[in-house]
């Protein structure tokens, strides 16, 4: 039992199926990829994952719980955080108070009015922040405005930001695309390490190949909207099946 | 069954106005992106194009007429307007009389010029900045031009008649089968009705059958799209704001008659404007002409003294319950779009 | 002291200085001189500076951090003021109950208006917001006319059915609002030499509520809250899959605002009992969205600078008339003198709308942040040209 499973999900729009009796379960503790070539549903997949969508069949199920019907806020409650294409920052605010929200929302919940108590009050959370910025390697950088960033670094602190909330899933969706090369593997480097050093769970989106094989340890293929196969990467690199959706659209 | 008649046709006029404002707002929030406050300013600065031209027209000099005395025996001082002498007594007399539906020539010209004015001036410089600052500076330029019209032409309303020959009311109940003077309409109303109904013909004859209005059409589905076929669309939107003022600016002269010109009709019919183009759908043409009708017409039935006495004070506020209600049942409007002005 | 950062805590104790020492700062020019028709210290005036800024302030909460532009926040105001007469008319003339009752009312309207207002946003909000208000207006100003006063406005009258004091002064007068005693419009005037300084009660009530609101705002703006505000303005989507509800949030930051503008109304009720509908028409909203973007939106002091600057030119530009004009320029040649007099002639007395127009549109163009930005640029030029004197080609720091 994985601590996400997805069962016979499916989703309309219009004339078009997007997603068709999707199943699938992610395991505790692993590196998941959900790979296919454009328009096979990975986007549509993760928006019902993360209450964005409301599939118009089946089930969602995180930890036992269904997540179905619930806000996104109510999801990230539940442990599930995520990290967009093109990062997701507060571009207005600093990077340290870019770092203290998550660390409010895991403290306080989704809605506290806390608004007597000044932040450098609230030592705990401070605290939090700043060990977490260290951990990213930005703290030089806490009083930057977040939208002044690289890209690269924009990723890092998305990715930080989701870490300080203490997920059990993180969920990315394509976290490289439309990176140079220096900053993918960064950002393979930096999520290797993030699960090799912390009791969390990855679900990757990807296109990149490269960055798939480097950091899962099980792979779904989705072709129109419906998994072709799941297995381990070795598998995944010598199965026809893989090859013929990938090049067939392509060719 | 009269009764209803009857105030649906007392709502069309307003209808009609508020239609051809909303549509106005609605081509330049479609085409340049931009909420454009200063639009109800646009429908007064038209309906003081109708004052000048008429105080134009009456324009005189004094000359004295040996033929007739005043009453001290002196020969009395008569002014003579200049048109008498350029076209003749009663040829200068009719054109005074016919002052407003002249004003929709000179109009059309000079709004079409503030328009451009304005969009190449100012509006221009705004369609990257946030909605908010839109509003925010188009609605300094609506105090600062209805401040321009007080200064010049005082804060009372300038009574500005209709053509005698439209003066006078329409039994409509009669030819329609009903007793005589139960259902009457004012001719002007019929005519505005008319005229209101021949522009919005024309903004969408002219929309879907020319290539002009055929790019501007797709430039509002996707601005991005057209400019990169190397179209040059922004000098399109410009044209497109003039006619824009330009619609305003023909509902404002065409207004005159029915209520007199005062220098802040515009601000009252703008925040009318605004409820009627969210009504109809922010960015749908059909949406703003539709709601312009409907509200008008609605406000009018609202007046109804039966429907008074059992809500009172509805009259005041049916157009703004409504907008609520549809705003938060239907929260793109009767015909808008998706993902319109939703940041 | 009081919890506060150094640099708030210099800005509160500015604000504080400012509003207590305003009746000598205003008045700087000598009764008897030409110049005293700019001194702006008397208390019917200076009432009206902090007031508006109490609204401003207020505002500020909800535009200048969370983004939302409200065109409805007058309707509060006004609401605040009913609340204000009535409780004059049917409790006591005690202030502090009836501007008690004033925050209170104007809390729930917004609470109620708020709740349906904000789920929607962008223009969508300012349109919903523009029409709860517009129709509270038109009501008030009609059909409402029992409680409102509708078109004369709501008023004292000689038989109110005061519970606590009486209904007459023994002399047949309608008594003044007061705070245990100390009447509101009572003042007293110290002539120091040809200058004369006006002390009104009022005035210092109000400038006491409006240093307690300017506290509260700091602490608010340094809280998580208001950070939290400011992300909602930032990125809702991010604060969403943040686990964080934007709802209750937006809707905390209205329900404050129309609490402020409630309070500024029943302030204004309290220094002069009544109340009427043309306090909550739009163009009532639309000045204080004028002085909050004038002040600079976001920034702490900007929306009492801006209520300041606006009020009191307000009250200049209205006096100054042709005779006037006349009179600066006299030492001009004739024809010049009238030349210059009538171009500046259609910005004041009357004309002041147009000057504020025009200003509010300089300033949406060439100074979104409003004077803390114009402030700060001047600051950051003469930084610049100090240091570029030591080492040349130094660089500037962006003004924060």
């Amino acid at each position: 039992m994985g601590i996400l499973e997805v069962k016979n999900v499916g989703k309309r729009f219009g004339g078009l199926q997007a997603l068709s009796d999707v199943n699938l379960s992610v395991k505790e503790n692993s590196v998941h990829a959900i790979i296919g070539p454009n328009g096979a549903g990975k986007s549509t997949l993760l928006n019902c994952l993360v209450g964005k969508l409301i599939p118009d069949t089946g089930s969602v199920m995180f930890d036992g719980q269904s997540v179905l019907g619930r806000a996104p806020y109510e999801i990230n409650q539940m442990g599930i955080s995520r990290v967009f294409q093109t990062p997701e920052i507060f571009g207005d605010l600093t990077v340290m108070e870019n770092m203290l929200i998550p660390c409010f929302a895991k403290r306080d919940g989704a809605f506290e009015l806390n608004a007597i108590r000044s932040i450098s009050e609230q030592k705990d959370v401070l605290e939090k922040a700043e060990q977490m910025l260290v951990e990213m390697n930005m703290a030089d950088k806490r009083h930057m405005h977040a939208a002044a960033m690289s890209r690269g670094d924009k990723r890092r602190l998305e990715i930080g930001m989701c870490l300080s909330q203490e997920p059990r899933l993180l969920l990315l969706d394509e976290p490289t695309a439309g990176m140079a090369r220096a900053d993918t593997n960064n950002t393979i480097d930096l999520l290797k390490q993030i699960s090799e050093e912390r009791d969390i769970t990855i679900a990757i989106i990807e296109h990149d190949m490269h960055v798939v094989f480097s950091l899962a340890n099980r792979i779904t293929v989705l072709a129109q909207g419906t998994p072709l196969v799941e297995d381990d990467p070795e598998n995944i690199r010598g199965n026809p099946k893989v090859r013929e959706a990938y090049l067939g659209e392509s060719a | 069954m009269d009764a209803i008649i009857l105030q649906i046709l007392n709502g069309l006029d307003k209808g009609s106005a508020y239609a051809l404002i909303a549509l106005g707002l609605t081509l330049i929030f479609g085409t340049l992106g931009v909420v454009n406050f200063a639009h109800g300013a646009l429908f007064m600065i038209g309906a003081f194009c109708a004052v000048t031209l008429s105080r134009i027209l009456t324009l005189s000099h004094t000359i004295i007429d040996e033929t007739q005395k005043d009453f001290l025996g002196n020969p009395l001082k008569v002014d003579v307007p200049y048109v008498h002498d350029i076209f003749g007594v009663s040829a200068g007399n009719a054109i005074i009389d016919w002052a407003v539906p002249l004003s929709v020539l000179f109009a059309i010209p000079i709004m079409i010029l503030v328009g451009v004015i304005m969009e190449r001036g100012l509006i221009k410089h705004f369609y990257k900045r946030p909605h908010a600052d839109q509003i925010l500076v188009t609605f300094g330029l609506a105090i600062v031009l209805q401040e321009v019209i007080k200064y010049f032409y005082g804060a009372n309303p300038i009574p500005t008649p209709a053509p005698e020959a439209f003066k006078g009311s329409l039994d409509f109940g009669a030819i329609i089968g009903f007793d005589p003077n139960i259902i009457i309409y004012p001719y002007w109303r019929i005519i505005y009705f008319a005229f209101a109904a021949v522009i919005i013909g024309g903004v969408f004859a002219f929309l879907q059958f020319t290539t002009f209005g055929m790019v501007v059409r797709a430039g509002m589905a996707d601005r991005e799209t057209v400019g990169l076929l190397g179209i040059n669309i922004d000098r399109r939107f410009t044209i497109m704001f003039g006619i824009a003022a330009a619609v305003a600016g023909l509902a404002g002269v065409m207004y005159t008659p029915i209520n007199s010109p005062n220098y802040h009709m515009g601000m009252d019919f703008l925040v009318l404007s605004f409820v009627v183009v969210v009504v109809g759908g922010m960015g749908s043409l059909p949406g703003a002409v539709l709601a312009g009708f409907l509200l008008g017409v609605l406000e009018s039935f609202a007046s109804m003294r039966e429907v008074i006495d059992i809500i009172p004070g509805i009259n005041q506020v049916i157009i703004y319950l409504v907008a609520i209600i549809i705003l938060l049942t239907r929260p793109r409007g009767l015909m808008g779009r998706k993902g319109v002005m939703e940041e | 002291m009081f919890n506060l950062e150094k640099s708030d805590l210099t800005l509160l104790i500015a604000v504080a200085v400012l509003t207590l020492f305003a009746p000598f700062i205003l008045n700087p020019f000598p009764a008897d001189s030409a110049m005293a028709q700019f001194n702006a210290g008397y208390p019917d005036l200076m009432q009206r500076f902090v007031i508006f800024g109490i609204f401003a302030i207020g505002f500020n909460i909800l535009f200048g951090l969370t983004g939302y532009l409200s065109f409805g926040h007058a309707a509060f105001l006004g609401v605040g003021s009913y609340a204000a007469v009535w409780m004059f008319k049917l409790l006591s003339m005690n202030v502090i109950p009836a501007i008690i009752l004033s925050v209170i009312v104007a809390g729930l309207f917004s609470l109620l208006i708020g709740f349906i207002s904000l789920r929607r946003s962008g223009i969508y909000f300012s349109i919903l917001t523009l029409a709860f208000a517009q129709m509270m207006f038109a009501l008030a100003y009609s059909v409402l006319t029992p409680i409102t006063g509708g078109e004369t406005g709501l008023q004292l009258a000689l038989d109110d059915p005061r519970i606590f004091g009486q209904s007459q002064t023994p002399e047949g007068n309608i008594p003044v609002p007061g705070l245990f005693g100390l009447e509101m419009r009572d003042s007293f005037d110290l002539a120091i030499g040809s200058w004369v300084f006006t002390f009104n009660i009022g005035y210092y009530f109000c400038a006491l509520v409006l240093i307690a609101s300017f506290y509260l705002a700091i602490r608010i703006f340094r809280s998580p809250f208001g950070m939290m505000l400011r992300a909602v303005k930032s990125n809702q989507q991010r604060m969403n899959y943040t686990g964080l509800n934007t709802r209750p949030y937006t809707l905390a930051a209205f329900v404050i605002s129309g609490m402020y503008a409630g309070l500024a109304g029943g302030l204004m009720a309290s220094m002069d009992p009544l109340a009427g509908a043309e306090r909550m028409q739009w163009t009532a909203s639309g000045e204080v969205v004028l002085m909050t973007i004038l002040g600079g939106a976001g920034t702490l002091i900007g929306p009492v600078l801006g209520a300041g600057f606006i009020k009191y030119f307000e009250n200049i530009f209205s006096k100054i008339n042709a005779t006037i004009l006349h009179e600066w320029f006299a030492f001009l040649p004739d024809g010049l003198e009238d030349f210059i007099v009538a171009i500046l002639y259609p910005f004041i007395g009357k004309g002041w709308h147009l000057t504020l127009g025009i200003l509010f549109m300089m300033v949406v163009i060439f100074l979104p942040g409003g004077l803390v930005e114009g402030g700060q640029r001047i600051a950051a030029w003469i930084k610049g040209r100090k240091a570029g004197k030591t080492t040349a080609g130094g660089k500037t720091e962006p003004a924060e």
